[in-house]
């Protein structure tokens, strides 16, 4: 693709485009952080997660300063135009993911003072679904492919299935044993965010389709299967 | 497959074109100004054309009402058809013919001569002489042109004496006197100062409910603000047109998304 006649113009939207991709690596490790917290008790590890989601927030405050300055000043079209409305929306989702892993944290903190009820396995998995999800979600935004895009939203249906699975063993769980409720409930948590999370990186993707391509295929009631 | 929610990018189409032109060339001897352009025109709505200087863009303009027929070495083929008659024709009279489709120009031009006789010039020349009627057009167009305000008590005095902006909402006036079918506008506003500039644009969006308007802007954001269709002309070829909105969010051809972000030499 050729480039901008104005430089300036092409190096801001090169430093949109490089804001993003940190902000996302930054909320993967959040992801990563949170879930080694509560699987390894970690207390420091969950505190460092919590405290890390100022550095995500002042990102998204930033890349939002970015979009609406170039917004303001350069009149996007186009390409450039979805580029940044696409920008604006997915740091929304990212902002969130991280408040969602930082959650995650708060609840691995809780619950390190007190004895598993059973073993971690379907929440790691689920944590490495999810943030395989996002990983992918921003490597189609950075290589502007949507079919990558469209494999993300393909990918969010097994993570429901886990979370949904999860939702009835720890239901049984706490049917058993009353004095297991509070920590069942907190992993729901968890489950819960870890849901979420999958279904911001669908969003985050959808986006990124609708900035190649120009169309939208949100609130569609099936994912298309071919674009 | 899934269907795209479009109805935002779409017009109002189904009226039947306006002006259709088919496989429009123009040479200026060996040169190649124009070359094959075919499109519809819609009746009672704002199209744009946009383009690098020397694209074909204000030559294709002024053939629609033969104002290259002056050119010496102008040779120009294809048809321009308006409401079914070619506008090429050998029946047609090019004088009527620019009656019926007024042109603005880039520089305003008022005649050195009163606000009113400025207005009433053109129907004087089509033979009114009633002076009341006379009276009723220059307000009335006046009116339409969004000046009357400012100029209703000084219709005596020198059009050279009002701005750069009310000198060319005067030669908008000057051309809705005649009651034009077609307005054609060659960077109308190019020359104006934002708030001049925004009346201008004002002005078209009231103006289409009544004429059908061609507006060439080298302003990319005039022509997302103004029009409904975006025209892009590239060495003399029409590259792609459609509604403005999409145009301006996903157009189709590289060489159209490539001009409009501004990637272009």
């Amino acid at each position: 693709m050729p480039q901008h006649t104005d430089k300036a113009y092409e190096e801001e939207l090169a430093q949109l485009r490089s804001h993003v991709l940190e902000m996302g690596g930054l909320v993967e490790e959040q992801i990563a952080h949170a879930i080694r917290a509560l699987t390894e008790r970690d207390e420091s590890l969950a505190r460092e997660t919590m405290q890390r989601d100022h550095t995500v927030n002042r990102l998204d405050v930033e890349i939002d300063e970015l979009c609406i300055k170039l917004l303001a000043l350069r009149q996007p079209a186009a390409r450039d135009l979805r580029l940044i409305t696409t920008a604006l929306k997915i740091t929304t989702d990212l902002e969130r993911i991280g408040d969602l892993a930082s959650h995650t944290a708060e609840r691995a903190l809780e619950l390190s003072a007190e004895l598993p009820i059973k073993p971690y396995i379907d929440l790691p998995q689920m944590a490495d679904l999810a943030r395989g999800m996002v990983h992918q979600s921003l490597d189609a935004f950075v290589k502007e492919d949507a079919e990558l895009a469209l494999s993300v939203c393909a990918s969010d249906d097994p993570l429901d299935k886990l979370h949904a699975q999860l939702f009835r063993e720890l239901l049984s769980f706490m049917v058993e044993d009353p004095t297991t409720i509070s920590r069942a409930m907190r992993l729901l948590f968890v489950s819960k965010a870890l849901e979420r999370i999958g279904d911001h990186a669908t969003n985050i993707a959808e986006m990124v389709i609708f900035m190649v391509r120009g169309r939208s295929i949100r609130h569609m009631d099936a994912v298309p299967r071919v674009l | 497959m899934w269907s795209v929610p479009e109805a935002a990018l779409t017009t109002q189409a189904d009226t039947p074109a306006k002006v259709e032109v088919r496989d429009l060339s123009v040479h200026y001897g060996e040169t190649k100004a124009v070359d094959g352009v075919n499109i519809d025109i819609p009746r009672n709505q704002v199209t744009a054309l946009i383009g690098p200087s020397g694209c074909g863009k204000s030559t294709f303009l002024r053939c629609l009402n033969r104002m290259n027929d002056h050119i010496a070495g102008a040779q120009i083929r294809g048809r321009v058809v308006m409401d079914g008659e070619d506008v090429y024709g050998p029946d047609v009279d090019a004088v009527d013919l620019r009656r019926r489709v007024g042109m603005v120009f880039q520089k305003s031009n008022p005649f050195p001569k009163t606000i009113f006789e400025n207005v009433a010039f053109g129907p004087r020349v089509h033979g009114l002489r009633d002076a009341v009627a006379l009276r009723e057009i220059v307000e009335r167009s006046l009116r339409q042109s969004a000046l009357w305000d400012e100029v209703s008590s000084s219709l005596e005095k020198s059009a050279l004496e009002l701005s750069g902006g009310q000198q060319q909402r005067l030669c908008i006036a000057r051309a809705l006197a005649v009651e034009p079918e077609v307005l054609l506008m060659d960077e109308p506003a190019s020359a104006l100062d934002p708030i001049s500039t925004a009346k201008i644009e004002e002005l078209i969006h009231e103006l289409k409910n009544s004429y059908t308007i061609v507006i060439v802007t080298h302003n990319m954001q005039q022509a997302a603000r103004v029009s409904d269709i975006t025209a892009y002309f590239y060495l003399g070829k029409l590259i792609e047109y459609g509604p403005t909105a999409r145009i301006f969010t996903s157009p189709t051809r590289q060489e159209t998304e490539d001009y409009i972000t501004g990637r272009f030499g």
